[in-house]
């Protein structure tokens, strides 16, 4: 099985957008080895042929007809917003 | 079933400094879905609205909230596969697809990228030079779109409108089929022309409902062909992927601008880097979107907010049974039923309602005449106009009866010109103008006679040269028809003349 080294989870928390402190890069890839070899195990399990089971309760996906039933509340969308600006969220600015 | 067959056109070549190439395409459309509400939300999909104002609790990643599918928009996915001849997928599922950015409130985009909705198809894409490229369709996913951003409204913030967010698209991936920038363009109208025909989407490319990544590498002659026999891509270039365009002009010129980049690189020497380019059409050219070296990683897994999407067969069937004719189908009934040609049948076929407006004419009459007509006469007129089929001012069945004026010959080609416009600036019934007007031919030989005999009387050199020289039987036509307006038949003034003359 692949080895998690510090750099890999280094790689993982920039990408979720973790800050991990540089001394428990190492602790955190052995937690992560440690949880892939768990899946390796369960992947010791022969499924073919065996339908993935997405719930316990057969269940249908709920629908929703093609009706506008929310919108038009602005205020209540940036009431949380850091700042806000004539009726936009306004960021730092991100260029391309 | 009528079938459409055309042979391939030729690859584009484009010489490098030493030697030919030629390109390899592959496009992603996103068309969004013509709902009312978001794919997981009720809030409203219009365009143009106050910002932040089409947003709901959902679409702003409220903690807790939960998307609820719009059935609608996975119908009009279902649609539009069937409309590209694709397999449906009766269980399909949906991903995150995880990144940051300020317009992605969620920090995921819900997509599909293990079991889309829609698998294989295809698009005859014609040419309109007698040739057609057939583009395989790879699968087409839903996926929601992503907010907008707005750079230049200030010098240190950006500015987020997430009106955008959560829009049902249909993202359309074509296999590597496409070997032109023309081809690419045609390719896009075809697929927007095949949605507008189905409903599912508006196809306005100006508000950002239907754009493109293109796909574009280049390689040397025969590496196609090999890649093609094997659908090996190791016989293909390096590519790179154009973002985000919303014009067909655009996708042309950035496809042919990227081409001739990577030649260069190629012939000196260089590898191309597969990457994200963006295309400024200011400039004319792409330039790399300075990529983050993780950019890519998005770290795909199984949306556990949404079951898998499970649709039945019989909900598909009654979707198949209730689809338009579609362009091609109707272009190929119209050649077999009217007799008209390829290309009138391609202008005609162009959206749905110019169709029926043909057919409207046609339905009865002479269905070349009614083609010329309804293209050349009233197309003509709208276009200078810049008036749109729904406004004519003239209707199927005013065109309709002018045609039968000429039909039974009661007035000429001629007139019939001057009865269009007639119609045009004042409306009212054709054959009611020609009566009232005295715009009927005179087909009264009598008259002809006449008229013709006050002019061989005026004009006897004439008639001595007439003798030798038959063409000038022609002048004597002339000089008759002058005399009656225009209005005398012209196939009896030249009998009369024939006559007469002889």
């Amino acid at each position: 099985m692949s080895e998690i080294d510090a750099e890999t989870a280094r790689r993982v928390a920039k990408l979720a957008r973790i800050a991990v402190p540089e001394e428990r890069l190492a602790p955190l890839a052995e937690e992560f080895g440690r949880i892939l070899g768990f899946v390796e195990q369960l992947n010791e399990v022969d499924v073919e042929g065996v339908e993935p089971m997405t719930g316990v309760t057969p269940m249908r996906l709920k629908r929703r007809e093609d009706v506008v039933t929310s919108g038009g509340m602005p205020d209540r969308i940036l009431k949380n917003a850091p700042e806000a600006r004539e009726g936009f969220f306004a960021v730092p600015k991100v260029v391309e | 079933m009528l079938d459409l067959t055309y042979p391939a056109p030729a690859p584009k070549v484009i010489q490098g400094a030493k030697e030919d190439w030629e390109l390899v395409i592959g496009l992603e459309v996103h068309a969004q879905v013509a709902s009312k509400a978001k794919l997981f939300s009720g809030a409203s999909t219009a365009f143009g609205a106050e910002p932040n104002s089409n947003v709901s609790f959902v679409d702003a990643a409220m903690p807790g909230m939960l998307p609820v599918i719009n059935e609608f928009c996975v119908e009009q996915a279902v649609r539009t596969g069937l409309g590209l001849k694709a397999e449906i997928n009766l269980a399909s599922a949906f991903d995150r697809k995880n990144y940051f950015y300020p317009d992605l409130p969620q920090g995921y985009q819900i997509s599909q990228l293990y079991h889309p909705i829609v698998g294989e198809g295809e698009v005859l894409v014609e040419m309109g030079d007698g040739t057609a490229r057939t583009v395989r369709i790879e699968r087409i996913h839903l996926e929601q779109d992503a907010g907008k951003s707005i750079h230049d409204m200030d010098p240190t913030l950006s500015f987020v409108d997430l009106n955008r967010t959560g829009v049902a698209l249909m993202e359309i991936v074509s296999r590597p089929d496409i070997r032109g920038p023309e081809e690419a363009a045609a390719y896009v109208a075809k697929l927007r022309q095949i949605m507008r025909y189905l409903g599912t989407c508006d196809g306005n490319m100006q508000n950002g409902n239907l754009r493109a990544d293109v796909n574009v590498s280049v390689c040397r002659p025969g590496d196609y062909e090999r890649y093609q026999e094997t659908q090996e891509f190791s016989h293909l270039g390096t590519r790179c992927e154009i973002k985000n365009m919303n014009s067909l002009r655009f996708i042309q010129a950035a496809i042919e601008h990227e081409a001739r980049r990577q030649i260069a690189i190629l012939e000196d020497g260089g590898a191309v880097v597969q990457e994200t380019r963006l295309y400024d059409p200011n400039r004319g050219e792409t330039r790399s979107m300075r990529s983050k070296e993780e950019a890519h990683d998005y770290r795909y897994f199984p949306d556990p907010d949404l079951l898998p999407l499970e649709i039945e067969q019989g909900w598909v069937d009654a979707i198949a049974s209730a689809l338009p004719e579609l362009p091609d189908e109707k272009k190929a009934r119209l050649m077999a039923e009217y007799g008209i040609k390829d290309y009138d049948a391609s202008v005609l076929t162009a959206d749905a309602e110019s169709a029926a407006f043909f057919e409207a004419v046609a339905k009865g009459r002479d269905g070349k005449q009614a083609a010329n007509w309804v293209i050349n006469d009233l197309f003509g007129r709208l276009k200078a106009d810049e008036t749109a089929l729904a406004d004519s001012p003239v209707s199927a069945a005013q065109l309709g009866g002018i045609l039968d004026l000429i039909g039974s010959d009661k007035i000429s080609g001629k007139i019939a010109k001057e009865l269009f416009e007639i119609v045009w600036t004042e409306g009212g019934d054709p054959a009611s103008i020609v009566d009232e007007r005295g715009m009927a031919q005179v087909t009264d030989t009598g008259a002809i006679d006449a008229a013709l005999d006050e002019i061989i009387a005026a004009n006897p050199a004439q008639v001595e040269k007439a003798g030798t020289n038959p063409k000038l039987a022609g002048w004597f036509v002339g000089q008759v028809m002058k005399a009656t307006g225009g209005k005398a038949n012209p196939k009896a003034v030249n009998e009369a003349v024939r006559r007469k003359l002889a």
